[in-house]
């Protein structure tokens, strides 16, 4: 490269996704469409009871039906895998169940055939006999219950072997934060004290490609061909399983039709990569619609919140007790009880803050990550909380925050301050895309009209590490290798734009290499919008790394400083032929991070960014009915510099719009712990007849040690949503839900509650 | 399998005539998938409520994942594959408008836009909306859709 060359600029620019051709001719890559020579289907034989000692298992039947190749179970996992248990945080979940299930739908046996619709005929030709146990399905009842979902917790990760051996409980883990003062002593001091409990329901990930696994046993090991966001933990762990060394297995993903959280870690691999090695053969799992709901779901949690004012109406104390409904095995669930907890008192300036959260184990599907990693819950809990006081108070909603908010350079209670990131100009920004003061049209008839907002704040996931290597060409292209997934954000097209920005060279001459952890180095996972950030950095480092290398290679063979020798000359130079490259790589992990004391939370660098979202929502109630119409829905996100304006833009809206189907009509029914709408002819989420005019309304300043100063805005229009929407429906009608989702029906309970003519419970 | 029960259907696929020995239980995804690898037609929700499985059959679209492929023999299929070398504004106007995220429900979505401007030139917001209902996109890219097939009708009719 040369500096007499005019810069290009590829940062900032809104190109379209680099794979735009090949999704709108239907000819994208997903793991979806792989078949692969002489491979089998499985079908997964699932629990039809919640808990229960398995007493016997007969494949029998199955085994027989004509075209089945084999049907395994959890003691034939056990020959290739001598601990079947995996798990990213605590080693909990089996591979097939082993001696006991624990929630319905937990797979039992699998069969495998040729033809899938064999297997899913055979599936059904299993029988199994079950000692039923008592179930606990309540986040609430598992904390007193009898009864519990493990015998002993299996922490797996070194940060939580404190937990090794711990008996009779069903709390997973629990997250602590003092902050500040003695809290209970600052609520005796208090003039007013608030406290309010908040619920939220389990809702489905639900991307349209369902999770997905094709395992291929090979000459060196295996090949997972998988639909998973974490590439290089799926390799770490069958590793772990298998007993074998990391080289020997290779991981590859190409596109994603959709993540959200529900692709993490491991879903179908350890399973699939069993079964191919067991059938000496390819095999695929691709899971259906139905089989999702049992898979991953988002967490459903209960929410306590408790505030102290002083007569100004500043709040001086906050206790929040937050209870996780994990389901019956780990997966991220306590880094969700942690992270989330962090951040449970809101981004307020409060001297005394106590939190408690508590991942909780019931007989319920997995919970796990989706899209702002508790955050929606937590925020639906304290802004709904912190209009009830304003109204109590009778000061404005706006108002009122900004008596309380946490001001630039302030301690958050986490004991980090907030640098970069403004909550004011967040809160000032939104209110003003409201146009909070003016008049607002109320409705009329029974028809009526209202308008709210709410402000979130979430930290990044701390410490994680993103590798990359960029290889710079003789022909003047360059190749990004990473293992970030791009499952439709956009992380190619953003990666790709930050490399030809360091390397000065037009975006189209960047290629990147989908994760395949034979070639791409090691990445966290593609998740908690850490990516643009974290291989944002590796990416540019790497590209820097491989120009440093250029101008050496320069150097070596005689070029002047500054000089205008293409490069397939220097190259030629050296090679005798214009072949050849410079390999640049970079392992990014943010500076200075401190993990928080166990005790009280505290430490003064806890994330390396924070992010802000606000939402301001304008509803329509139909009074008769019930009936809310959402009109209208502002997003504001604190962005950093945006690496693509338009891919930033419709990641919030996009974000939004799921956390709008959360709010308003997504809900997991279960009973007795099974799934009752498991389709989507029972549970809706949001079509084009469902959205709102929607806005996007981004803060763009930079990030101050973000790359480029970017950084992660996937989750940031999700926050807010739920408790905009709710304190739009309060200013509408005058009640306040307290339960997501915000159905037609319970704002119509709760009008006619208040109007004391309740109607009678189902 | 021996005793699997199969038949020989003809019928036109992206303008070539074809023919394919199919099992008596193959939807149209299954034809698409096993016989012709082709891949943009897509199981998803698999009850015919999601448009990720959309084909066009003798002009009118179709549930791939419901409809049997048997019902299929000499008829006219069109699918997301069937103009490949060249892109038509409905899929460059969802390439500006960036109209997807994941791309798995876009097939669906540029088919039945296609159908949306065939019968109704000029559509409105709220038309574009009914008539596109029943696609849905988990990423919720719906307000770039709304413009992408307000974008392409524009330029449709001015060609």
């Amino acid at each position: 490269m040369n500096d007499q060359i005019t810069q290009i600029r590829a940062v900032g620019q809104s190109h379209p996704r680099r794979e735009a051709r090949e999704k709108v001719t239907g000819r994208i890559e997903y793991i979806h469409n792989l078949r692969l020579p002489n491979m089998l289907y499985g079908k997964i034989f699932r629990s039809t009871v919640a808990h229960a000692r398995i007493v016997s298992i007969d494949t029998s039947e199955a085994a027989a039906c004509p075209g089945v190749d084999m049907v395994l179970t959890g003691e034939d996992i056990r020959k290739i895998m001598p601990d079947p248990h995996f798990g990213v945080m605590f080693h909990d979940q089996p591979v097939l169940a082993l001696d006991k299930v624990r929630y319905v739908g937990e797979p039992v046996a699998i069969v495998l055939a040729s033809d899938p619709n064999v297997a899913a005929e055979a599936v059904a030709l299993i029988d199994v006999d079950y000692d039923e146990l008592e179930p606990v399905f309540d986040e609430m009842e598992a904390l007193s219950a009898e009864t519990f979902v493990h015998d002993e917790l299996k922490p797996g990760i070194p940060e939580i072997q404190f937990l090794k051996g711990v008996r009779d409980t069903n709390v997973g883990f629990p997250y602590q934060l003092r902050h500040g003062g003695d809290v209970d002593k600052a609520f005796e001091e208090a003039d007013r004290v608030f406290e309010h409990t908040f619920r939220t329901h389990p809702s489905a990930h639900v991307p349209l490609e369902p999770p997905v696994t094709v395992a291929e046993p090979t000459g060196a090991g295996l090949t997972l061909h998988t639909a998973n966001q974490s590439p290089s933990f799926v390799r770490y762990e069958i590793s772990r399983l298998l007993g074998w060394p990391q080289h020997k297995i290779r991981v590859r993903v190409p596109y994603l039709g959709g993540g959200f959280g529900a692709k993490l870690w491991i879903r179908l691999e350890a399973l699939v990569a069993a079964a191919a090695l067991l059938a000496k053969r390819p095999v695929k799992v691709s899971l259906s619609m139905e089989e999702q709901f049992y898979t991953i779901t988002k967490h459903g949690a209960t929410l306590k919140i408790k505030s102290g004012l002083d007569k100004d109406g500043r709040i001086t104390a906050r206790k929040c007790e937050v209870f996780w409904n994990g389901g019956a095995y780990a997966d991220i669930g306590p880094a969700v009880a942690f992270h989330a907890g962090m951040t449970a008192a809101g981004p307020y300036d409060i001297e005394n803050v106590a939190i408690d959260s508590f991942s909780m184990y019931t007989n319920r599907p997995v919970a796990g990550a989706m899209r702002g990693f508790g955050h929606p819950q937590l925020i639906w809990a304290y802004e709904n909380h912190t209009d009830m006081m304003a109204h109590e108070l009778g000061i404005d909603p706006l108002e009122f925050r900004r008596r309380n908010i946490l001001r630039e350079g302030k301690e958050h209670a986490t004991g980090t301050a907030l640098n970069t990131s403004s909550v004011e100009k967040v809160l000032d920004r939104v209110a003003e895309r409201l146009q909070w003061g003016k008049p607002f049209e109320r409705g009329e008839g029974t028809v009526k009209r209202g308008r709210g907002f709410a402000i979130g704040i979430k930290a990044s996931i701390a410490p994680s590490t993103s590798e990359a290597i960029v290889r710079l060409g003789a022909d003047g292209s360059a190749t990004l290798m990473c293992s970030s997934v791009d499952m439709g954000q956009g992380s190619d097209t953003a990666h790709a734009q930050i490399v030809a920005e360091v390397l000065n060279m037009p975006v189209e001459m960047v290629h990147v290499v989908h994760p395949d952890t034979d070639v791409t180095p090691y990445d966290t996972g593609t998740l908690g919008s850490r990516s643009l950030y974290h291989m944002g950095h590796a990416a540019r480092l790497a590209a820097e790394d491989a120009k440093a290398k250029l101008e050496e290679l320069a150097a070596e063979v005689g070029a002047q400083p500054g000089s205008n020798v293409p490069i397939w000359e220097l190259f030629a130079r050296k090679n005798g032929m214009p072949v050849g490259h410079v390999v640049g790589t970079a392992s990014f992990i943010p500076d200075g991070h401190i993990p928080p004391d166990p005790m009280t939370g505290q430490s003064p660098h806890i994330t390396p960014y924070w992010m802000l979202g606000a939402t301001g929502a304008e509803v329509e109630i139909d009074t008769e009915t019930g009936r809310v119409t959402v009109l209208r829905m502002i997003n504001v996100a604190d962005t950093g510099t945006q690496i693509n304006p338009k891919i930033v833009d419709h990641q919030i809206s996009g974000a939004s719009i799921m956390q709008l189907g959360q709010t308003m009509q997504e809900k997991v029914h279960f009973d007795f712990g099974q799934v009752t709408n498991a389709s989507f002819a029972d549970y809706k989420i949001p079509s084009m007849l469902d959205i709102p005019q929607i806005e996007t309304s981004v803060l763009d300043g930079a990030e101050a040690d973000g790359p480029f100063g970017a950084k992660g805005v996937g989750e940031t229009g999700s926050f807010c949503v739920s408790s905009a929407i709710a304190n739009a429906v309060f200013d509408a009608v005058g009640v306040r839900v307290s339960e997501m989702p915000i159905t037609g029906e319970t704002v119509y309970r709760a009008m006619r509650a208040a109007a004391g003519e309740p109607l009678e419970e189902e | 399998m021996k005793d699997v029960m199969t038949q020989t259907i003809d019928f036109t696929l992206n303008g070539k005539a074809v023919s394919a020995e199919i099992q008596g239980h193959w939807t149209l995804v299954d034809l698409l998938q096993q016989g012709f690898d082709l891949y943009g037609a897509r199981q998803s929700c698999g009850q015919g409520l999601c448009g990720c499985c959309t084909v066009v059959l003798n002009g009118k679209p179709v549930s791939g994942c419901l409809f049997l492929a048997a019902l299929a023999d000499g008829a006219t299929i069109e699918t997301i594959e069937n103009n490949e070398e060249t892109l038509d504004p409905v899929q460059e106007a969802f390439i500006e408008a960036g109209a997807f995220q994941c791309g798995f429900c876009t097939p669906g979505f540029v088919l039945m836009t296609r159908q949306l401007i065939a019968e109704i030139p000029e559509p409105s917001e709220e038309e574009i909306r009914l008539y596109l209902t029943g696609n849905l996109c988990r990423c919720g890219t719906y307000p770039q859709i709304i413009e992408a097939v307000q974008k392409a009708a524009a330029r449709m009719r001015a060609a």
